[in-house]
């Protein structure tokens, strides 16, 4: 009984000091498309993806910004990513999505064109952004390299930073 | 450990409290020198003071307030009349004591600050022994015990204790001192047993505190019965953390905005099912929570609330300390130091009244002589009222001084350029008052230790118009001059009037709102680019709140326009919007870090349909709209795109047959004007809002699935641009109700089927205007 005992209290221990590092090096995210392109935010900082609800305009801010919504008794501004990487204005579509993304202390939703799917990559697979397009804003975080494509993973932090 | 701090925080609590008192017993003191209560009250802070910071070991306090109520006891005793002087030294000392205080609040001990008291000590000291020199020190003290163990039981314990706690601790022991801290402890609660004890025996026995009281009666007047007083009201009441309190007020927030919720789609369920048995129910629930939410709001507030007194308290001593530097007699009357405020209101009105007070003294009272050459009693008079008026709260300063000369106002701010020469000599009297909350000006001819720097009364402008609040100043020459405060109760929670400026929405706080007019555009004039018009005497600027926010145009505006006249602190303007909505209240909610402080914004809240309305920042309005410059009339009368050819006029069929969509395609091809389709109610909508086509015109068919006609008129009538597009049903449905119905959802023509295609082309060409062949 005893020895049983202290095997599970081993494992226990075990478990607390190495946490299952399997998982360390792969993250998860949310590839996206916004015009031609396909973009990917990890999973851990979105808090929600909601259908397109109705926004109120405000007024004396930069274009990009589309206006404030309701979720659920916040009011949150929505940024209209098309706009803020320079791209035409597009109508919405059936596939339009809010992206609400969670910040340290800021949140903001982000309208994009549609969503394509969940992304597990492992860190190894993810190179900094090659210092040609290594933009003053520094909106991206690195290049994820997949078996087919390339994806562009967006910084969180630099998404939520008013700029204005 | 924790019991010393526990201790100190105790401690500093107290100390605290008792000072927050004193200052306002002093200056009484100074104008009764002879009150006794007012004396032993005051010597007790010194002592419960020395006595604590004496066991806490904080020498350098001990050692002040020791010199303090020498003095104080001297006094208390008749040894020593209290005159202006001996006064300056003793609320010297105090300043100190409380300068001490905080910096134990803030480091722990009283030496790091390093203050300096033995100058202060040897004036007190000189206070006390120079009127005095007989009388030595230890007796004194004695005599004093003597005299607080005749007073009543409870001073007599208190008294005790204190004794004990004289006794030098710091040579003791850390074991000693913990030693100590039990024993003291241990007395604390014998302590509290024998008040309990006493309690019920005053209960249980009248006999025994009539004689105590009687005793009482004859040593300090009322004494017993403000002290059983006080145990009683102890006990009722806890302290609460802000933050708590803060929560619950977010919280009421949230409900409020669900109350309005509910009350909106009660409206709309009663449209829809008028007569119906449920809805009395509903009604009484609907109508019983938002009482409910209302109350509870109320009793949120009240309990954030805080009586203007806090403020007013530090007032007496200020006026007191300028008087004796301007050298001029000055009263300071408080009325209404009850009212209560917003914690958060009466933080921030502090600082403007310091500065209004301060130049009521400096600039309004004039000096001794002067008054009583204008035949006015030596003494000037400043009153500082308070009083609740509506939703606000009106704080008052009034003095009888000389009050403002409005053509001195004028000359002066000329000379500063803060004003230019057309100006000058347009400017009201009431106008020129205004000038002294101008940044940069100051009316005193020298620069004075209290004012004439020209900063404070814009400091006062800004934080008042921070708080929504509005300014008012009156005055009469050589009579004197009133300051008026006008403050909203609370600030989460606001009155706004919801206006509309074609499809957007924005709430005006209603504390600002002077009046609303609807006035023909005729009446519009532009002097120099600035749209202005008048209003009864006054010539008000008028700006379009469009032009500010930029808003998209999509309709016309007609032949009439709604102004809302805003007013703050010394302004006016009038704003032109579309629609007037209504008064609601608000819950303002903070768009978070990321569109903090946008220019003309002051916040958002959610709508009773769940929609966000952004909130109106007055005071910036003001701002942006002195950099507009737009012809309001030429630009209203700028006429819709010119229809051509009778192809760009177009209509929209909605019906969900086939059939029927051609055949009244047919009677309106001879027109040759477009023609769109959609097959139900939903996708007309979203047609419409997409805004692909600009429709003259839509025909509606009233049965069709997904969203029948009536809900699809009465949906797109709630655009505003959509208020006036006509909108035809088409329908067999031919009962005078069914009439009736389409009517109340919006219809402006009804045509029945069978119908003649000559009749449908003239009904609807007729509805077009149709111009162009």
């Amino acid at each position: 009984m005893n020895e049983q005992l202290d095997k599970v209290l081993q494992k226990q221990q075990k478990q607390i000091n190495e946490p299952e590092q399997v998982i360390e090096d792969v993250v998860q995210l949310v590839g996206f498309i916004i015009g031609d392109e396909e973009y990917a935010i990890p999973i851990l900082s979105i808090q929600e993806i909601i259908k397109p609800i109705e926004y109120t305009r405000v007024p004396q801010v930069p274009d990009y910004i589309m206006g404030v919504f309701n979720l659920r008794g916040d009011v949150i501004p929505l940024i209209n990513l098309r706009k803020k990487f320079n791209l035409e204005f597009e109508k919405q579509t059936d596939d339009t999505r809010y992206i609400v993304l969670k910040g340290e202390n800021n949140i903001a939703g982000f309208m994009i064109d549609r969503l394509t799917q969940a992304i597990r990559i492992k860190k190894d697979r993810i190179d900094p952004p090659p210092e040609t397009i290594l933009s003053d804003t520094g909106l991206i975080y690195g290049i994820g390299k997949q078996k087919d494509n390339m994806i562009t993973i967006l910084k969180v932090e630099a998404l939520l930073k008013r700029d204005f | 450990m924790d019991d010393i701090q526990e201790i100190l925080e105790d401690f500093l609590l107290e100390a605290f409290e008792l000072i927050e008192q004193i200052d306002q017993d002093l200056v009484e003191l100074e104008n009764n020198p002879e009150d006794l209560e007012l004396l032993n009250r005051i010597f007790r802070v010194a002592h419960t003071v020395k006595g604590s910071s004496s066991f806490l070991n904080f020498d350098v306090l001990t050692k002040l307030t020791h010199h303090m109520e020498d003095v104080l006891n001297k006094a208390r005793k008749g040894e020593l009349k209290i005159e202006p002087q001996i006064m300056d030294v003793v609320l010297e000392s105090i300043d100190m004591m409380k300068e001490l205080l905080e910096a134990i609040r803030d480091n722990g001990n009283d030496t790091e600050i390093g203050m300096d008291i033995s100058d202060i000590c040897s004036r007190l000291d000189k206070i006390s022994q120079g009127q005095e020199l007989i009388s030595v020190e230890k007796p004194v003290e004695n005599e004093l015990e003597l005299e607080e163990v005749n007073n009543t039981e409870n001073s007599e314990t208190k008294q005790t204790k204190e004794d004990e706690e004289e006794i030098d601790y710091s040579n003791m022991s850390d074991d000693e001192v913990e030693a100590e801290i039990e024993r003291l402890l241990a007395e604390k609660k014998e302590e509290k047993k024998k008040k309990k004890a006493k309690k019920e025996e005053t209960n249980s026995v009248v006999k025994k505190p009539q004689e105590q009281k009687t005793k009482a009666v004859v040593k300090k007047a009322t004494k017993t019965p403000v002290k059983k007083q006080a145990v009683s009201t102890i006990e009722q009441t806890i302290r609460v953390e802000v933050k708590r309190l803060d929560h619950l007020m977010n919280l009421i927030g949230e409900l409020v905005l669900g109350k309005n919720r509910l009350l909106k789609i009660y409206d709309d369920v009663e449209e829809r099912y008028e007569g119906e048995k449920f809805l009395e129910e509903l009604n009484q629930v609907v109508s019983s929570v938002s009482l409910v939410t209302t109350d509870l709001q109320i009793a949120v507030m009240k309990t954030r609330m805080l009586p203007v007194a806090k403020v007013f308290n530090k007032f007496p001593r200020m006026v007191r300390d300028l008087s004796r530097e301007l050298g001029k007699s000055i009263e300071l009357k408080i009325t209404g130091e009850e009212t209560e405020l917003d914690k958060s209101i009466v933080e921030e009105i502090g600082d403007p009244l310091v500065h209004i007070i301060r130049n009521s003294c400096d600039h309004g009272i004039e000096d001794g002589e002067t008054r009583l050459l204008k035949g006015k009693m030596e003494t000037g008079t400043i009153d500082l009222k308070a009083y609740h008026e509506g939703n606000n709260i009106v704080i008052e300063i009034v003095d009888d001084g000389k009050g403002l000369d409005p053509d001195m106002l004028r000359s002066k701010s000329l000379e500063k350029g803060i004003i230019n020469e057309r100006e000058a000599d347009t400017m009201s009297d009431k106008e020129a008052f205004m000038l002294i909350f101008k940044p940069g000006f100051s009316t005193a001819a020298t620069v004075t230790n209290v004012s004439g720097r020209g900063v404070g009364m814009d400091v006062v402008k800004t934080n008042i118009e921070k708080l929504n609040g509005i300014i008012d100043v009156d005055s009469e020459m050589d009579k004197g001059a009133i300051i008026k405060l006008k403050i909203p109760l609370t600030l989460a929670i606001i009155q706004a009037l919801l206006v509309g400026v074609q499809e957007e929405f924005y709430a005006i706080p209603l504390a600002s709102v002077l009046e609303t007019v609807r006035i023909p555009l005729d009446e519009i004039y532009t002097i120099e680019g600035k749209n202005v018009l008048r209003l009864r005497d006054e010539v008000l600027s008028l700006v379009r709140l469009s032009d500010i926010f930029g808003v998209e145009k999509v309709y016309e505006n007609n032949e009439h326009a709604y102004v809302v006249v805003i007013g703050l602190a010394e302004s006016k303007l009038g704003i032109i919007v579309d629609t007037l909505v209504g008064q609601e209240e608000i819950v303002i909610k903070s768009m978070g870090d990321y569109l903090k402080g946008i220019d003309g914004i002051a916040g958002a809240t959610i709508r009773g349909d769940g929609r966000v309305t952004l909130i109106v920042d007055v005071a910036a309005l003001m701002d942006l709209a002195k950099n507009i410059n737009i012809d309001i009339k030429a630009s209203s009368k700028s006429v819709a795109r010119v229809k051509e050819s009778a192809s760009d006029y177009c209509v929209l069929v909605v019906d969900d047959s086939k059939m029927d969509r051609n055949i009244m395609k047919k009677a309106m091809s001879p027109m040759g004007i477009s023609v769109v389709e959609a097959t139900n109610g939903q996708e007309a909508l979203n047609t419409i809002k997409s805004g692909d086509h600009n429709f003259d015109a839509i025909l509606i068919d009233i049965e069709m699935p997904r969203m029948d006609g009536y809900t699809l008129a009465s949906e797109i009538r709630k655009y505003s641009k959509y208020k006036h597009l006509p909108l035809i049903a088409v329908t067999s449905r031919t009962s005078k109700s069914d009439r009736l119905r389409g009517v109340e959802s919006g219809m402006s023509e009804y045509i029945t089927k069978p119908y003649s295609p000559e009749y449908l082309e003239s009904v609807v060409r007729k509805n077009i205007k149709l111009t162009v062949e």
